[in-house]
């Protein structure tokens, strides 16, 4: 348990937006804030990435802030699990008050996204690995596909049941890019163009702008704001690799100790948690966390699955928003996550909103299954 | 694609390629592994780190037909996880006429695709059935 709290938390315009990267974080920050019930004199905290190579000093001189705390680590879509971390240390230590957390990208209308991915030239992976084609990331989520597939026998119908679910939660989000596009079938993400065997592009995330921000303070002080608090139960992460070689097993990620680190300073267990926003960058992504949080045993979460458990009305409700696959992914998706999850927890999610929320977990994965970070949130009892 | 340049600590793997030898780098406690890098990864020295010529035996840890095309290259083709009978890993290709027929564990050997300036890559080839 900790002693601080998220008093607030919004979306900035999602999909295509035409806007800037600046643009759209102003709106992030600025909704959250309102959401509080706070203003930018309040904040004295910064947490962000994929701004410039000077993100939070870039994003706090934008909006006009002398933070006395900022934090940049780039860890790309778990960054976000891991400045909540960051932020209750720094609240808790008295060196700021005030945080905030925010991303966006306009990757979508700016057509930024690059098949190779970004590979720095003088990283051994421009030397070993680069030469060899890889698309960057999906062919290393590919290979661990193939890995989980090979070991345990599934099929690649079993692991389209990620993308089938969250399409089913995206119809019922109208925020989702994918809210009107109908449901989905494993047939038809079976169908869809192969990008990197065994994933097509349905076993991909969006590609689309978008962005979020939350509010953190402490929780005495968040009693006294807008909205109901959300606190911060447990925080856990690892940081693995950034080769494609440098993992022995694909299966097995640093999620296992992420969240074995969440739950034990949350003092819970997988069964008290009532939603989980689980980072969807491909399906695979999923099926590898779930186990690897503990929630279902090894080799076992393509049944665990199937049969609706994950989709609305099903008794594990996952990646509640529509998810990277059918809600928004604006190339680091981990601010959203949290989004989702405070609203879960504030009852305020209208059609996909899971009956008396109270536990929430969020965990973010970056890069090519590099970082790790687990986020317990709960209701203030 | 350009060249991949080599640093003071990969020159002496990427010079070996002019003779199409494949190095790995091993430290004097007996670790080896790959990339090369400037210290041991098990034993945390700086010192000691030398190199062993690969058997050039190998095999797929994992696999993947890339079917998009990325600039510079024409899919598909097949990127893996090869391991070397060394024990370390190395990314690469799979040169093959069948890349769906890929799979893992399947026997490897050692090939080389010639770079402009007289360095090669490593790349692998299935082993025939006759050959393995």
């Amino acid at each position: 348990m900790t002693a601080v709290a998220i008093a607030g938390a919004a979306e900035s315009d999602l999909g295509v937006t035409g806007r800037s990267i600046l643009g759209l974080q102003t709106q992030a920050v600025t909704r959250a804030l309102a959401d509080a019930g706070l203003t930018l004199a309040d904040v004295d905290g910064v947490a962000t990435t994929g701004v410039s190579r000077f993100s939070a000093t870039q994003l706090a001189e934008y909006l006009g802030l002398r933070p006395s705390w900022t934090d940049s680590t780039f860890a790309g879509g778990s960054a976000f699990e891991m400045y909540v971390a960051r932020a209750v240390q720094a609240i808790e230590a008295g060196q700021c008050s005030t945080v905030v957390v925010s991303f966006a990208s306009n990757q979508r209308s700016a057509r930024s996204r690059s098949l190779g991915g970004v590979v720095e030239t003088h990283t051994p992976e421009a030397q070993f690995e680069t030469p060899y084609g890889p698309l960057y990331p999906i062919s290393y989520y590919a290979m661990a596909a193939q890995q989980y597939l090979h070991r345990y026998g599934g099929t690649r119908e079993q692991l389209a049941e990620v993308a089938v679910a969250a399409r089913e939660w995206a119809l019922l989000n109208p925020a989702a890019y994918r809210h009107g596009a109908g449901p989905l079938s494993a047939a038809e993400v079976l169908a869809a163009p192969m990008v990197s065997t065994p994933l097509t592009s349905a076993d991909c995330c969006l590609v689309t702008d978008g962005g979020g921000a939350i509010v953190l303070t402490s929780l005495e002080r968040a009693r006294d704001l807008r909205r109901p608090p959300v606190r911060v139960l447990g925080y856990g992460e690892r940081t693995t690799n950034t080769s494609m070689t440098a993992v022995g097993d694909l299966t097995v990620t640093g999620a296992v100790e992420a969240g074995r680190d969440a739950f034990a300073r949350a003092g819970l267990t997988p069964a008290d948690v009532d939603v989980a926003e689980v980072y969807d960058s491909f399906t695979i992504t999923v099926v590898l966390t779930l186990e690897a949080l503990g929630f279902c045993g090894r080799g076992e979460a393509l049944d665990w699955i199937a049969g609706g458990r994950i989709r609305p009305g099903g008794d594990f409700p996952l990646d509640t928003s529509g998810g990277g696959l059918s809600y928004c992914h604006p190339g680091q998706y981990g601010v959203l996550l949290l989004v989702e999850a405070v609203r879960q927890l504030r009852g305020e999610c209208g059609e996909r909103q899971v009956p008396g929320a109270e536990v929430a977990l969020a965990h973010g994965t970056g890069g090519i299954l590099s970082t790790h970070a687990t986020v317990l949130l709960g209701v203030d009892r | 694609m350009n060249a991949p340049e080599p640093d003071e600590v990969t020159l002496p793997w990427w010079e070996a390629t002019r003779e199409r030898r494949l190095l790995v780098q091993r430290c004097s406690c007996g670790h080896a592994q790959h990339p090369p890098r400037a210290l041991c990864t098990a034993c945390g020295a700086t010192e000691g780190l030398g190199w062993l010529d690969a058997s050039g035996e190998a095999a797929v840890d994992a696999c993947t037909v890339v079917q998009r095309a990325m600039p510079g290259f024409t899919p598909p083709y097949v990127v893996a996880r090869v391991r070397l009978a060394e024990g370390v890993l190395l990314l690469s290709n799979v040169v093959t006429d069948e890349p769906g027929a890929v799979g893992i564990g399947d026997p490897l050997r050692l090939d080389w695709r010639p770079l402009p300036d007289g360095r090669a890559l490593p790349v692998f080839v299935p082993l025939e059935r006759h050959e393995r």
